[in-house]
């Protein structure tokens, strides 16, 4: 998988295909989450961050060089990437890039929308001269080949492919659709339309040849009228202008995780032997930047049911149809169900967690009551980053906490 | 702080674990669920700011080599300094050494060359958390000329400890005189293979050595210059996990279950234990796992029962399997409806359905790398 056109293209200082990973969201639909970092770098499946699966794709996809576009609270994702040595995209040529918005000589500028986020950075894009740019989202949950579907772009000489997932038609009203023609040339785009006439809805995965992206972006620009995204300006205007557009089908497990609910259910999925995810393929490792932990103690009296759990973490309580991220303490006779915590917090003895997000460095004290069991409510909890829920607290199911929560 | 430059003996003592060490030196044997016992000595090292280490080897190194890489995870990836292996090399009939003082002859140059004002040697057989920054006071304020680590312990069951040096200390601690011990009943100030002494000192050391052609870094340098030489031992008191059996390998792993131990090893901070990382996905509990008392590394998989065991990462337990008292080395595959108890497996074993291995505290059951059952 990793023997390919590679090596050619460092003598020739070019890449085939480089990768665009649109990082900056605030992603405020989660809330607390993301108070003090951006979406890409929320805490996801027990030792990852959610940024960890663009990257590992690119990086089995062959994709040595991604440009990062950070803009909301770009400080812990900025050192997260770091020189990107986890994913093996520390290179001499190549590798993986942060860009962040920067003052340049006639004009400064954040980034716009997500076409613009690229145009800024067209410099970078045109270092290593290459013929496909790939844009990709980083808050989603999927493992994808992009290879195939470069191949797939390339058989069809396309200008642009998106990659697309066909979503249960009832759904299909939440997404962007393509309806194509039975060669998956694409007809027209509709932006979450009111009644869907296909169910390939877009993944906000696109390869552009490089070309048409450079022109199409360079008139985008003029175009004061334009939102500069990709969705709403750059695809209809190329469509309207008669490019080629293929949409590329994906099959495959896929997640937007940009709400607490599907960041929970995403996180869920996760869990038994016959997960869709399946984090255990060794051929499709996800990579992530590891801390340095024991591995996790099971205590004496402790159960642990369906769960994930990693590095770090010591259980002596009741662990059910739960992740807990790395050097998670579960202390006698706690029960943490239905929930997925993050890493360094502390869930004291007694305590009961039900159907909840906890952020990292929280603790729960002792006897405290955190959300209510699933089966009682419909409402996820969520507890926020370096908050303390005192001994004997309550928190009431729904709650969105980003302070302490006193007790008796 | 003074600098330090670092050497470990990755072989010294590659015979004593022989079941462990058919396949690779004592320095890569794998402890506690995701480590090998290098692991402790070079972040010690490291934790205590020495970046430049030299890594003896000799034999079965290519598990190690495997295993260090570019020294990166312990950021010895370096332009300066960093880790340099330092493989047998000879001329003429002596091309292989035997004892550390043969090894230190041979690697002259590397000790030549460097910069640093001290050496750190250690070997490589043992779990602990050293602070050397301690160790560096100790010797600085003694004045000494070299510090020997040690620890006081029985040296009691021959087929459990092996021979010894121990060392006669004054009350300021000044080695008097150091001798070997077997089978004493009684407590010893016991040497754990750890130094530090002056480059310079090291260097005319062991030039001496190769002009007189004496052999033993403990009987030729040690012993022969405790008049000479303002020796000092210096006690570490905190836990020392000591391979030099089977039976030890299985005790030292054990004792990492308890909570204090595991504080005081890998929960020190700045101290943190560093090791190659695999990227394994966290561990998986299924819907009949059952586990009490255990250490678990990630990528595990497990639906049976473990207790009082460890799983280093990649191991599976199938449905109905039960795992007592065991160690189940990196990829070990248990199907179902298995019993193991008392067993130590290496690398990548499978044993498949409905098989009963039962060993007991004081026989395991070692099976060898890559063995189906």
């Amino acid at each position: 998988m990793y023997f390919c056109t590679c090596e050619k293209n460092v003598m020739l200082n070019k890449k085939e295909c480089v990768a665009m990973l649109l990082a900056g969201g605030q992603g405020s639909r989660l809330h607390v989450l993301t108070n003090r970092l951006a979406k890409p770098a929320v805490s996801f499946g027990a030792k990852y961050r959610i940024i960890d699966f663009p990257l590992s794709n690119c990086i089995h996809s062959n994709i040595d060089t991604v440009g990062v576009l950070t803009q909301y609270q770009p400080l812990i994702l900025n050192d997260y990437i770091g020189n990107g040595q986890p994913w093996d995209l520390d290179r001499v040529f190549g590798g993986v890039h942060i860009l962040s918005p920067y003052q340049g000589k006639d004009k400064t500028d954040w980034y716009r929308g997500t076409a613009n986020a690229i145009y800024q950075n067209v410099n970078f894009i045109q270092r290593y001269n290459p013929e496909y740019v790939l844009i990709l989202s980083g808050d989603h949950i999927y493992k994808m080949d992009y290879s195939k579907m470069l191949r797939f772009h390339k058989e069809n000489k396309a200008d642009c492919t998106i990659a697309v997932i066909n979503v249960p038609m009832n759904e299909a009203s939440r997404f962007g659709i393509m309806n194509t023609n039975d060669s998956m040339k694409i007809l027209e785009f509709e932006e979450k339309p009111k009644v869907p006439k296909s169910t390939k809805a877009s993944m906000g995965v696109y390869i552009f040849s490089a070309e048409a992206l450079y022109k199409y972006l360079e008139e985008d620009e003029q175009d004061i009228t334009s939102e500069n995204d990709f969705g709403k300006n750059i695809i209809p205007k190329m469509l309207k202008n008669g490019l080629n557009l293929y949409a590329y089908t994906f099959e495959g497990y896929w997640r937007d995780v940009g709400t607490i609910t599907s960041l929970w259910e995403a996180n869920m999925d996760l869990l038994g032997v016959n997960s869709e995810v399946n984090l255990q393929d060794p051929n499709w490792r996800i990579l992530s930047r590891n801390d340095a932990f024991p591995p996790q103690l099971i205590g004496e009296n402790s159960t642990i049911v369906n769960s994930l759990i990693t590095e770090g973490c010591l259980v002596e309580g009741t662990v059910i149809n739960s992740l807990l991220s790395c050097n998670v303490k579960v202390a006698k006779g706690a029960v943490v169900k239905d929930s997925v915590i993050f890493e360094n917090t502390i869930i004291e003895s007694g305590a009961i967690v039900n159907y909840s997000i906890i952020d990292q460095d929280v603790i729960i004290g002792k006897k405290s009551i955190v959300g209510a069991p699933k089966e009682e409510t419909n409402k996820i909890t969520v507890i926020g980053s370096y908050v303390e829920v005192e001994a004997k607290a309550k928190v009431l199911p729904g709650a969105i906490v980003d302070s302490t929560i006193k007790g008796e | 702080m003074a600098s330090i430059l670092g050497i470990i003996f990755s072989n010294i003592h590659n015979k004593e674990v022989f079941e462990i060490t058919q396949v690779r030196t004592i320095a890569s044997a794998p402890i506690g669920g995701r480590y090998r016992l290098i692991d402790f000595t070079l972040s010690n090292l490291v934790n205590h700011g020495v970046n430049h280490i030299g890594l003896v080897t000799k034999s079965n190194f290519q598990s190690l080599m495997d295993h260090i890489g570019s020294g990166k995870e312990w950021d010895l990836a370096r332009k300066t300094g960093g880790l340099v292996i330092l493989p047998p090399y000879g001329i003429n009939e002596d091309t292989i050494y035997n004892t550390r003082l043969e090894a230190l002859k041979r690697i002259i140059s590397f000790i030549n060359s460097a910069k640093e004002e001290y050496v750190i040697l250690t070997d490589c057989y043992h779990v602990c958390n050293v602070d050397f920054s301690d160790l560096l006071d100790f010797h600085i304020q003694k004045n000494a000329d070299i510090t020997c680590v040690y620890r006081t312990q029985k040296v009691a069951n021959d087929s459990y400890y092996l021979p010894a040096n121990a060392f006669v200390l004054a009350p300021n601690k000044r080695v008097l005189s150091m001798d070997v011990v077997e089978n004493v009943n009684e407590e010893a100030n016991v040497s754990v293979d750890m130094w530090i002494l002056k480059r310079e000192l090291l260097l005319s050391l062991v030039l001496d050595a190769m002009n007189f052609n004496s052999h033993s870094f403990n009987k030729d340098i040690l012993k022969q210059n405790v008049n000479n030489l303002k020796i000092y031992g210096y006690k570490f008191s905190g836990f020392f996990g000591n391979i030099s059996s089977l039976q030890s390998y299985y005790d030292v792993n054990m004792q990492l279950l308890k909570k204090e131990v595991r504080q005081e090893l890998f929960e020190v901070k700045g101290r943190s234990i560093y090791t190659k990382v695999r990227d394994s996905a966290p561990t998986l509990y299924c819907e009949n796992a059952k586990i009490t008392n255990s250490l678990i590394a990630d990528g595990c998989i497990i639906d049976g029962n473990v207790e009082n065991s460890i799983l280093f990462r990649g191991v599976k337990v199938g449905k109905g399997s039960v795992i007592k008292n065991s160690i189940l080395n990196q990829d070990t595959d248990v199907s179902e409806k298995t019993s193991l108890e008392y067993v130590v497996t290496d690398k990548n074993v499978k044993i498949y359905n409905k098989k009963e291995i039962k060993g007991s505290a004081s026989h395991l059951i070692y099976v060898k790398k890559d063995a189906s059952i």
